[in-house]
This record gives C-alpha cells, sequence and structure tokens, in this order.
C-alpha cells in the first residue's frame, strides 16, 4: 500500500496530537488531581499509536505504547503523578516529536527508543507490580484474539447471558462478518462506518479483533462482531453492504453457535472457569471504557470531518488570482460608471458585493491563530526554567489574535530567541530576586494584540533590565559606537545596539552585559517580513520587546486621495476621519500649522510638500484633510481633493526601490495606473 | 571571459544620444513602449517612477540622467527595456532600441579611459563592428551603485 499519499495528514496530525500531549501534560502538572486531563493525553496519544503503527513507523508505536501504560495506570489511579514521572512522560513526548520531525524532513523516522521504553517500563513498575502482569496477560489476550480473526469462536458466559436475556426479550443475536475489499485503503474509517449502522440497528455486544485492534487497523481484511437487533438478517447484510468497499458481508443467526460454545465451555474445569470470570468482568471493564473513548472520539471526528486541509501553495494561487479579480473589479465599477448605464451598474454592484464577500473568506482562510506558535512555549519555558534553576511564571494573553499564515511560519524562531533571552538573562537567580525584594518566581507575560493594519508581540519581564553602562562600554570596545556618539545617545538608543551585529559575535559580551547573543538575526529575520523590533527596559525592574508586524493581507482598504495630479492611496486602518476645513481655522504653534480637532491640536502634514509633486493649481479657501493616527498620536494630512474609498491589492515596489521614505507600497488602478500607497507610521512623529 | 573567448553573445543595442549601447539579451526580458510612469517621491533624479508592467510594479531608470548625459526630448522612438537582475526587474528609458546582433567575445576590448560622458564604471567594455562602436553596459554596476545612494538618501 503506497503510504505516501498519507504521510503529509500523518505528520500534520502526529504534531498536533505531541502539541495537544505537551499542552495536557502541563495542566495536568498544575492540576495532578484532574484525572479526565489525563484521559485526554490518552486519547491522544492512542491516536498517535493506531496512525505509527499503520504507516510502519514501529518505534514511534513502541514508545507510545509504553507511553500509554503508564498513562493507562495513572488514570486508573494505580500510579500516582509525580514530578519524575512528569520528567520521564515529557522526555517521551520530545522523542516522539524527534521522531515526527525526522519524518516530515524526509526521514525514516526511526530512534533508539528503548531506554525511555525502559524508563517507562520502570517506572509502572516500580509503583505497581500486578498492574504490570495484568497487563500482559491483557496483551496476551488480546494477541490471542488477533489469531482467531476469522469468526467469533468463543462466547463468555456473560455474553451468553445477553443473548439469551435478549433472546427472551424478542430480540435476536447475529454474527456478522464482514470483509473488505483487498484495496481497501482506510480500513478503519470502513470499520468505523461499519459501525455506525450496525449500532443503529442494535447493540453490538462483542467485536473479534477487539474494537481497539479494529481501530487500529490491526487485522487483515475481515473481522466480525456480534450483535442483539430486532433487524432481520437480510436487513443487516443490505444495510453493512452500503458501506463502500465492503467486499463480502456474512450474518449468521447466533443462538445455536452461541449454545454450542458455551456448552463446551462449560465442559472446562472449575478453575477455568473462575479464571474467565475474571476475564469477562475485565473484558466489560474494558468495553466500557472503550465505548466512552470511542463515543468521545465519534464527536472529535464529526467535528474534524467539517474542516479539509489545504496546501499552503493552493491558497497562494487563489490568492494570486483573486488579486487579478480585484484589480479588473476596479476597472470594471470605473467603466459602469462612466458608461452610466443602470443594467451594468447593478450587474457590477452586485459582482462587487459577491467578490468582496469572496475576499473575506479568501482572506480569512489565510489567517491562523497566532497561538499555533505560542503553544510550544510553555513547554519551553518549563524545561528552560529547570535547566537554569529558576522559577518562571509564564503569562500568554491574545493567542487567539490572528496573523498572516506566512508572518506565522516565521515568527517562531525570533520569538524563541526573545523568550531564552528574556528566561537567560532577564529573569534573576531566585535568592537573587528575594534579596531585591522581587517575588522569588519571575513574571514573563507573552502578549499579542491588533492594532491598525499591523500586530504587535510583546514579550515582557520582570528581571534585571538592562544595564545602560554596560551596553555602551561594550559598544565601545567593540567598536559598534564612537565616543562621540556615545554620550548622545538615549537610553532606548543604547539598547538597541544590542540588535548590532558586532554585538553578537563576542561571547564575553552576551555575559557581562546580560543580553545581545544572537539578537541581529532576531532583528533581521523581522525586519524582512516588514516589521520591527524595539526594546524598552527599566533597570531592575525588567525588559520589554515590542515587535511590530504587518498583518501582510495582501488586500486592504484605502481611500484614495488626489494631490495635484497625482493619486495616492491611504490605508483606511490608519484613518479615523476626513475633513474640510476654512483656512483660517488654521493655527500657528511654534512654527508648526496645527488645527484644533475636536479638542485636540493636532499638526498639519502637507504631503504635497513632503512628496515634491508639482504644484500646478493655486489656493483655495478650504483645505482638505485626513485625520490619521499612530497609537496615540495623530495628524492631519493635507490633500487636494478625495477620491473615495478602494479596495486595492499591495504590492511591493520591489528591493530595487526598498526604502521610500513615506511609501509603503504600490498598488494598481482601475485605468492601469499605479498609485502610490502612504505609509503614515512615517509620517508622524 | 576566458573560456567564452570565442563565442558569440546576442546583444540588445540601444541608442542614447549619439552612441550605441548593449546589453546580453539573456539580461533583457522585453521592450516596451513608454507608457503612464507613476512619480515616486523622495527618490533620486533618475529614477523616473514606476508603471504598471502587466501587474507588476516596476521601477523606471532614465539611462540618460543615470550617465549624466543630457535629458532626453519627447521622441516616438523613445521605449524602455526591461532587465532583469537577481530576479529583480527594472525598466531602463532609452532614445531607441536598435537592433539584435551577434557580438564575439573576442572582439570586446576593455573600456577605454574616456567614452564619452559616460562614467567608467557603468561600462564592462566596448565591442567594434564594422565602423559601428557598442559599449556594453555593465548592469551590476549601474543597479548595485544605484542601491547604495537610496540607502543613505
Amino acid at each position: 500500500m503506497d503510504m505516501n499519499q498519507y504521510l503529509e495528514v500523518f505528520i500534520e496530525e502526529s504534531k498536533e496530537h505531541l502539541q495537544s500531549c505537551n499542552e495536557k501534560l502541563l495542566e495536568l502538572e498544575k492540576n495532578p488531581k484532574d484525572l479526565s486531563i489525563v484521559n485526554e493525553i490518552f486519547r491522544s496519544a492512542h491516536t498517535l499509536k493506531g496512525m505509527s503503527a499503520t504507516m510502519g513507523y514501529e518505534d514511534i508505536a513502541n514508545l507510545t505504547h509504553q507511553m500509554e501504560n503508564v498513562l493507562d495506570a495513572i488514570r486508573n489511579e494505580k500510579l500516582a503523578v509525580t514530578s519524575d514521572l512528569f520528567d520521564a512522560v515529557f522526555v517521551s513526548v520530545d522523542n516522539l516529536e524527534e521522531m515526527v520531525f525526522s519524518i516530515a524532513q524526509g526521514g525514516d523516522g526511526k530512534k533508539d527508543v528503548s531506554a525511555v521504553v525502559e524508563m517507562l517500563k520502570k517506572i509502572e513498575d516500580g509503583e505497581d507490580l500486578n498492574h504490570d502482569s495484568s497487563k500482559s496477560e491483557n496483551q496476551g489476550n488480546s494477541l490471542n484474539q488477533n489469531h482467531n480473526n476469522h469468526a467469533i469462536q468463543e462466547y463468555d458466559d456473560f455474553e451468553y447471558t445477553i443473548i439469551q436475556q435478549s433472546r427472551e426479550q424478542g430480540f435476536s443475536a447475529y454474527e456478522v462478518t464482514i470483509s473488505l475489499r483487498e484495496d481497501c485503503l482506510l480500513k478503519a474509517a470502513r470499520v468505523f462506518m461499519v459501525f455506525e449502522i450496525l449500532e443503529q440497528l442494535g447493540e453490538v455486544i462483542k467485536a473479534v479483533p477487539s474494537v481497539d485492534l479494529l481501530e487500529e487497523e490491526k487485522f487483515d481484511s475481515q473481522f466480525s462482531v456480534a450483535i442483539i437487533t430486532n433487524d432481520s438478517s437480510d436487513d443487516i447484510h443490505n444495510k453493512v453492504m452500503k458501506v463502500s468497499e465492503i467486499k463480502e458481508v456474512v450474518v449468521q443467526q447466533l443462538d445455536h453457535l452461541a449454545m454450542m460454545n458455551n456448552q463446551a465451555n462449560s465442559q472446562a474445569t472449575v478453575l477455568v472457569e473462575t479464571n474467565q470470570n475474571d476475564e469477562v468482568e475485565k473484558e466489560t471493564h474494558q468495553h466500557v471504557q472503550e465505548n466512552s473513548v470511542k463515543a468521545a472520539e465519534k464527536q472529535v471526528a464529526a467535528t474534524s470531518s467539517k474542516t479539509i486541509r489545504v496546501n499552503i501553495e493552493r491558497l497562494d494561487i487563489l490568492m494570486n488570482l483573486f488579486e487579478e479579480l480585484v484589480i479588473d473589479r476596479g476597472r470594471l465599477e470605473q467603466i459602469s460608471k462612466d458608461l452610466n448605464n443602470n443594467e451594468l451598474n447593478e450587474t457590477v454592484e452586485r459582482m462587487s458585493r459577491i467578490s468582496g464577500d469572496l475576499q473575506n473568506i479568501i482572506l480569512n482562510m489565510r489567517m491562523v491563530p497566532v497561538e499555533t506558535v505560542f503553544n510550544r512555549f510553555p513547554r519551553m519555558i518549563r524545561q528552560l526554567a529547570k535547566d537554569l534553576n529558576k522559577k518562571i511564571n509564564l503569562e500568554i494573553i491574545g493567542a487567539e489574535t490572528e496573523l498572516d499564515r506566512t508572518v506565522i511560519d516565521e515568527i517562531g524562531d525570533p520569538l524563541v530567541h526573545l523568550l531564552r533571552n528574556a528566561i537567560d538573562h532577564g529573569i534573576e537567580m531566585p535568592d537573587v530576586r528575594l534579596k531585591n525584594g522581587k517575588s522569588e518566581e519571575g513574571h514573563v507575560v507573552l502578549s499579542a494584540y491588533h492594532s491598525g493594519n499591523h500586530v504587535f508581540i510583546e514579550i515582557e519581564d520582570d528581571g534585571a533590565g538592562i544595564n545602560r553602562e554596560r551596553v555602551l562600554k561594550k559598544a565601545l570596545d567593540r567598536g559598534v559606537v564612537t565616543e562621540q556618539q556615545a554620550a548622545t545617545l538615549t537610553d532606548k538608543q543604547v539598547y538597541e545596539l544590542i540588535f548590532s551585529s558586532g554585538f553578537s559575535t563576542a561571547d564575553q559580551i552576551s555575559d557581562i552585559s546580560g543580553r545581545g547573543v544572537g539578537l541581529d538575526v532576531v532583528k533581521s529575520t523581522i525586519e524582512s517580513l516588514g516589521g520591527s523590533v524595539s526594546i524598552d527596559s527599566v533597570e531592575s525592574k525588567g525588559s520589554k520587546f515590542s515587535i511590530q508586524l504587518p498583518l501582510t493581507l495582501s488586500i486592504i482598504s484605502v481611500m484614495l486621495v488626489e494631490l495635484q495630479n497625482e493619486k495616492y492611496a491611504i490605508p483606511l486602518s490608519s484613518i479615523i476621519e476626513t475633513a474640510v476645513i476654512k483656512k483660517d481655522a488654521i493655527l500657528q504653534a511654534h512654527n508648526q500649522q496645527v488645527i484644533d480637532f475636536r479638542g485636540k491640536i493636532v499638526p498639519l502634514v502637507y504631503l504635497t510638500e513632503i512628496f515634491e509633486v508639482p504644484v500646478e493649481t493655486g489656493n483655495e479657501d478650504y483645505v482638505s484633510l485626513i485625520i490619521v493616527r499612530k497609537g496615540e498620536k495623530m495628524a492631519a494630512l493635507v490633500v487636494d481633493s478625495f477620491i473615495g474609498q478602494q479596495e486595492i491589492v499591495l504590492k511591493s515596489l520591489g528591493n530595487y526601490l526598498s526604502s521610500v521614505f513615506a511609501i509603503s507600497g504600490a498598488t494598481i488602478l482601475g485605468d492601469g495606473q499605479v498609485a502610490l500607497i502612504i505609509d503614515c507610521n512615517a509620517l508622524i512623529k | 571571459m576566458g573560456e567564452y573567448l570565442s563565442e558569440d553573445v546576442k546583444f540588445i543595442v540601444f541608442q542614447l544620444q549619439d552612441e550605441e549601447y548593449g546589453i546580453p539579451v539573456h539580461q533583457v526580458r522585453s521592450i516596451e513602449k513608454v507608457q503612464y510612469i507613476t512619480r515616486v517621491p523622495r527618490t533620486a533624479p533618475y529614477i523616473k517612477g514606476v508603471i504598471n508592467l502587466r501587474g507588476v510594479v516596476t521601477p523606471i531608470v532614465d539611462l540618460r540622467s543615470r550617465f549624466g548625459l543630457e535629458e532626453q526630448v519627447n521622441l516616438d522612438s523613445l521605449r524602455i527595456i526591461i532587465v532583469s537582475k537577481d530576479e529583480m526587474d527594472v525598466g531602463f528609458i532609452v532614445d531607441a532600441a536598435n537592433d539584435v546582433i551577434d557580438i564575439p567575445l573576442n572582439i570586446i576590448e576593455p573600456a577605454p579611459e574616456v567614452v564619452g560622458a559616460v562614467q567608467v564604471d557603468f561600462i564592462k567594455g566596448v565591442a567594434k563592428l564594422d565602423k559601428r562602436l557598442i559599449v556594453m553596459i555593465d548592469l551590476e554596476e549601474v543597479l548595485k551603485v544605484e542601491k547604495d545612494r537610496l540607502l543613505t538618501v
């Protein structure tokens, strides 16, 4: 069977399950009493085991299997949740991650996991030897079942009683043997569908191989199920046959068979019988558990079937095509305006609305909550704190903030870097913190939020902060700045120095100044995404790294304006409002023209002057303004006239014109001309 | 150029003022008629702006003013040669795009100290074909120096 087509899905899903294991484990560490969390971890591990076994990754399957055993012992309260146990499970998850990543990178996913498995076994044994023996018995049992997978050969007392009783109540019992086609690809899915149908018909009392093994696709192509139902054997046959990829369904009335087997059983010795009774109990117990697990999985399956995975490249192509459409839409809108034909107007309006909706959908498809990056940090911080003997409390705010997929993919590494920095160099040792009158536990806040056209991600710690003098001294030693420059630098400029490349290369600097290992890489990565990073720090109080990122939405709403004969676009996200005022309402303050805008003094910015637009027409009595903001600050941009609001496709000016002042890009208008997009942030000091 | 000594390379030949210049054809993407150019403020004076080249915003350099020549009058023959370097497309405004010719690499001589008014930096060499003198442009220099200057603006 060619597994390649499933590989991608396998890798994605494995990563998700491992991530959820990590998260839940951290949660469990906080509430060791909450066994429902264990159940969830168990479920993830269980699925992972099944998937990896199907795909032929034995090492992963082995390790997850052993992990499952330990988790099972926990949820059955045979094992206490200890910190040793956590470490062991975390190590296993790490190992699993390593293997999955190796598969993702084209490796074979093989790894010597015997040491970890041994460790898990020891944990399992050390606490409860009995449990382990029962476990192996269980395994033997299921193995046994695995062998006779052609028809159910025996029914124990318990099952026999059920069959008997239900017959008395007018139900019949059938044994249904289902053979899947040889080329059936998703055996587990077929099993699931068969069970779904059977459960609608009546009660499934036994399956050979066990439900467990069936779900893991550990069977050839045939399995048998005992079912109690009202329906006729033909009904069962027909309904089950409706599932595709099934070769054959054989339905047999059970009564005879069961009777015979039972008789054979009762001939066995008393000792065996008691033994069996034990097993019956165990079996039912297992059944109940499995049923509940299955029910839960069914729910998951029901919701997950509503989503599909789409290759990001396809989304990119869709996006590019849509951009073309938006440009043509603009053109159409203009033509219909010029022609002023009612029917055409209506059609174009309708098309605009639909494509607007379409656009929202496409954009949203590309947006991913930053959570997907953030959720790997708690685990990392735990380890880091442990390694460094520090106490750290990580707080995550705004994980639901959404960012374009392309940015999400890139932002992980810089964040890891900054967080490590904050914990390694920022947060002091517990005793030092106590001495300085701080709480023993260091506090790190990782937050994300939207503002205007940007997303901000901040990392704030309450650690030692940055020592201006030390940074300066090292910068001077390294020749990053000159004495003269040093004297004039503001605190903020000094802190920025730790981002300079001179700082990252020398180890002793990072030891003394406390920060600066490879931060230049962080900075360049963020800048390559069109973002920026800044530092704020108060010595002995802590530091704050603030990253500003563009949403990189390639389609944005803008206000088109005219400056003499030139057209410019101003992103709607930074506009507060537009206004037309009389010239005599302009005031002078410190050589700067300002206006009184709703009680606030707002400086005027003459765009024609800033952009050196050739002026042709004379002065008028009125001034058209666009009030824009950058955070708290505002400015009033003076333009000649407003053209109107429009959706535009962001286009880069390219590498050749990479740093044009106050221009963040360009777009192509309906008439095919290029209009430049004004970067309001650059205009507000 | 050692191993290519005897090879012929196709060159796009264009005109600036009274001289003919050449760019290897593999560096040229297309030749366009002059269309509406959107001015980009606060850039170097020889950057005329950007055009919409089939959906791609492409910067346009006036090669005359880049080479320090007198700015051209509006000629019907004005063309934009789109060159491509490191996946970066830039258009050059030239007086006229004349033809495509094969030039054996071994007849290209190093740039003489003085070639008209054009700075020697931009010139890779000159080729003499019959009575024509064709100046080979060093595209990298023309674009690179530009980039450096932009950053300091």
